[in-house]
This record gives structure tokens, sequence and C-alpha cells, in this order.
């Protein structure tokens, strides 16, 4: 038989969902406001740095609003409250999630370090610092899912 | 490692969510406990087994 998609699963799914939306559409702005007529800037550390500055906040606020509506539609659709408590289970997943996601942001970490090794552009380095971030923390989710519906 | 939560339960006529609460966790716990892809640390073995009035080698059996 089938089984049906929880919340938690639900809930995780809007994240993957949103974490590639949020990268895609931010990469797309910085790409059009500075990069595009500009590529001599994927040199300067300044733009980098502010950069990364801006996508965390952004990031956040708008996970949270998304998380906030997914909820409120998901009430109003299936009448569903989300759990009220964590129990070992999912502590127990959310630490597996997080040491798997560790593991692919260090092999990246050591990857763009790597690139300058190599006398690759600083720009290689940083793009495969967020690129890292992003698979692991898309991992992470998938790890969640997979040990939800298959068990520790 | 096995266990004789499924029937404990149905002997307590308890429901998976009514277990849950009484042992403070989720009823997906409860599920994936009675299919064997879960186990539970001591502290929650302990719980259920004193809900079940049991010793916990009574409710979780441990293959030798």
């Amino acid at each position: 038989m089938k089984e049906k998609i929880t919340i938690q699963e639900k809930q995780i799914l809007v994240s993957v969902i949103s974490s590639i939306l949020i990268l895609g559409f931010y990469s797309l702005y910085v790409y059009q406001k500075y990069i595009a007529g500009n590529p001599e800037i994927l040199n300067d550390f300044k733009f980098w740095g502010r950069s990364f500055l801006f996508l965390i906040p952004v990031s956040i606020v708008v996970q949270i609003i998304i998380h906030i509506i997914f909820a409120i539609i998901n009430k109003i659709i299936t009448n569903e409250d989300f759990p009220s408590i964590t129990d070992e289970r999912d502590k127990l997943i959310e630490l597996k999630a997080i040491r798997i996601s560790h593991w692919i942001f260090i092999s990246g970490f050591v990857l763009s370090m790597g690139s300058l090794t190599l006398n690759m552009q600083p720009y290689v380095m940083f793009i495969t610092l967020i690129f890292s971030g992003f698979i692991a923390a898309i991992v992470s989710e998938i790890v969640k899912i997979y040990y939800y519906r298959k068990g520790i | 490692m096995n266990n004789r939560i499924k029937e404990l339960r149905a002997r307590y006529n308890l429901t998976q969510e009514d277990l849950a609460k009484k042992v403070n966790v989720r009823r997906e716990t409860i599920v994936f406990l009675e299919k064997n892809k879960y186990n539970p640390s001591l502290k929650l073995a302990y719980d259920i087994s004193k809900v079940f009035e049991a010793k916990i080698e009574d409710v979780f059996l441990f293959d030798e």
C-alpha cells in the first residue's frame, strides 16, 4: 500500500523547492544587476562578501515566509496541524542529515581551496563555496525524507 | 530487536496516538517502532515499558 506523505515530508519538500528557487532567483538577480555589464566584478572580493552577506538573511526571511504560507494553505486544504513536539526520532534524523551535509560542505570547501591552489580565478572558489553549501542543504533535506520514509 | 508494543497496546486498549502522548513522542515514532524500523533510546524503551507495567526485556526482545 502506498504510504501517505506526512506533514514533515511536505515541509521538507517545501524547503527543498524554496531553497532551489531562492538561490536561482538570487543568482539571476545578481547576474543581471552586477555581473552582466561588468564581468570584472567577479574577481572583486567586496562584491562576493556583499553577495554572501545579503543572501543569508534574504534566504532565511523568504524561507520563513514560504513556510508560513505553506502552513496556512496546508491547514485550509487538509486541516492538518504541525506536530507540537520534536521527539528523539526527529532529533536523530536531524543529526544524521547534519552529519552528511557537513561532509558535503567540507568537501566543497576543500575543492574551493584546491581551485586557489591550481591558480584558478577567485570567483571559482566563491562559486564552489556557494554551490557546496547549496548541495549540502538540499542533500540534507533529501536524507531526512529518506530516513522518515525508510526508518533509521 | 523485536518488540511486543502492538500486542500490548491492543491488550491495554490504547491507540498509537494514545501511547505516543503517554510517552511524549509523535505517533509516527510508534508506527516505526511497531514495524521494527526504529530502535528507541533507553529512556523511551523504559517509558513504554512503564505504560505497559512490564520490564523492558518483556516488551523489547533482544536477539542474542
